[in-house]
């Protein structure tokens, strides 16, 4: 297959970008979108011009590093993570965009890799529990109903990629710190910390200049993993309750079958 | 530091705050729309029901209040609540600009536009109620005869116009605009929502609106219809006939 790439160079933080045109052919219908990126990168090395930088780890659509907007939309057509977008979901000879995630809180480091750390500083805010490791504790000892371990493990999918802050027309990371409020404050292992959680996650998301939500929806729509929009209205919940003081409603307990 | 500051000054609080004086204008919405169809009991002879319901407006508790005092306190809560909606609204708008590089991406994925348009439907819906108290209330808008307590005979007047009929109508239809992603996001926003409820809010919302829109359209479509007919008391009768206003 043949492309017509329109990527976004910019050699540093704080540098003015420009869209720079390359010509790619012999492309694998089968071959990801990060390959193909792969494969321009080998010619330009062989040309002894500069690689297109951008992020990519595992590979496999679990880590989250990809951070491509595609055709002017976060990580693809597909719903799925740059990686796991294939060239043959795009027209032969086509010419496609590539740009980075974009917000104010991310800034390009260089061409299509972008600091995401605000949303590591969002994390270390609040999303973390205080329980104890070591050994596995007996289950019997602390049941959870299997409704909020569902909830709770669909929140906990986030992959933390950035694609809801990118594809949100405020620039808002409320379904990434939703769904981490959501996944923690459902479980027992989150309960001490729970009061807190969500006021010390949004104000950092506030300091970090995220925008605020207004149940747009967008985020949700380009999720690779599809988390829901009721995170939202989860963190909106326990952030209100947090600051009137009231204790939170713990999630319904095991019955007896 | 105060904590009602520091619920102000987060995004989730002051949406928060939005939404609750959001709830505030709906609820007085369907108040302000069931006291219309009063109207629809028609002229009555020597006093329209709408007239009636008027001045028990200004009646209510008696004498544990003074005359239009409760009428009074609700118009101080709506313009404190128009006040901090749209202060919040502004100041939020303003920090979600700032979160995001201008013009990107181009392409916006399958939000509803009523909600792409929530800024420019509220505004005009601001300029709306403007307009609608200088006509109705301090009845400044003398295009048609006005008369102070004289509410049927007044709103006769001004939809025998097709003019005023369609500026109504118009602003309904805002409302309506407005009102459907409100409704929802005002739930979303308080929390109120859960997985399991959120295909009847959505649809309860829609059916909210139309509810709010077609009762308050019914007035001035029946009117304009000649549905409700000319106002039968006396002033009114002798004021129509001398075209004083």
């Amino acid at each position: 297959m043949k492309f017509k790439l329109e990527i976004w160079r910019q050699f540093e933080t704080g540098e003015e970008g420009h869209f720079e045109t390359f010509e790619v052919d012999g492309i694998d219908p089968e071959a990801s979108f990060l390959e193909m990126l792969d494969q321009l990168n080998e010619r330009l090395t062989g040309e002894k011009r500069r690689t297109v930088a951008f992020d990519s780890d595992c590979r496999e659509g679990i880590c989250g590093s990809c951070s491509l907007v595609i055709d002017d939309t976060p990580h693809g057509p597909r719903q799925v993570t740059s990686c796991q977008t294939y060239m043959r979901d795009f027209e032969d000879g086509s010419t496609i965009r590539v740009e980075p995630f974009r917000s104010t809180s991310f800034p390009v480091i260089r061409d299509l890799v972008t600091d995401r750390g605000a949303l590591d500083r969002v994390i270390q805010a609040g999303g973390y529990t205080g329980a104890t490791t070591g050994p596995q504790p007996e289950p019997n000892s602390m049941p959870v109903a299997p409704e909020v371990q569902e909830r709770a493990m669909d929140a906990a999918i986030c992959i933390g990629c950035g694609a809801c802050v990118a594809a949100c027309p405020n620039g808002s990371a409320m379904l990434f710190t939703g769904a981490k409020v959501t996944h923690l404050n459902l479980l027992p292992q989150g309960q001490p910390e729970r009061a807190n959680r969500a006021i010390a996650m949004v104000d950092q998301m506030d300091q970090e200049g995220f925008g605020g939500c207004t149940n747009f929806g967008e985020c949700s729509r380009v999720c690779p993993q599809e988390i829901s929009l009721d995170v939202i209205g989860m963190l909106n919940r326990e952030y209100r309750r947090g600051r009137l003081g009231k204790r939170p409603k713990d999630p319904p307990a095991m019955r007896a079958q | 530091m105060i904590p009602v500051a520091d619920f102000w000054n987060s995004t989730v609080g002051k949406k928060t705050v939005v939404a609750v004086t959001g709830t505030i204008l709906v609820g007085y919405l369907i108040l302000h729309m069931v006291g219309n169809l009063n109207s629809l009991f028609g002229p009555g002879g020597a006093e329209p029901r709408v007239d009636w319901y008027s001045g028990w407006l200004r009646e209510i508790a008696e004498p544990l209040f003074p005359y239009a005092g409760v009428l009074w306190l609700a118009r101080v809560i709506l313009l404190g609540s128009i006040v901090i909606h749209i202060t919040g609204v502004l100041q939020l708008n303003s920090r979600n600009r700032a979160a995001r590089p201008s013009r990107y991406p181009a392409r916006r994925i399958g939000r509803s536009w009523e909600s792409g348009t929530m800024l420019v439907s509220g505004l005009l819906v601001l300029a709306f109620i403007i307009f609608h108290i200088l006509q109705f209330t301090t009845l400044s808008i003398t295009v048609t005869p006005l008369e102070h307590g004289a509410v049927y005979f007044n709103l006769y007047n001004a939809f025998q116009e097709w003019y005023f009929v369609v500026i109504y109508l118009a602003a309904l239809v805002l409302v309506g605009i407005h009102l459907r992603h409100g409704i929802w996001s005002l739930v979303q926003t308080l929390g109120l929502d859960s997985p399991a409820r959120n295909r009847g809010i959505r649809y309860g919302a829609t059916a909210l609106t139309l509810v709010i829109v077609i009762g308050f359209a019914l007035v001035p479509v029946l009117f304009w219809t000649g549905v409700l007919g000319a106002p039968e008391t006396e002033a009114a009768i002798a004021s129509l006939a001398g075209g004083t206003a």
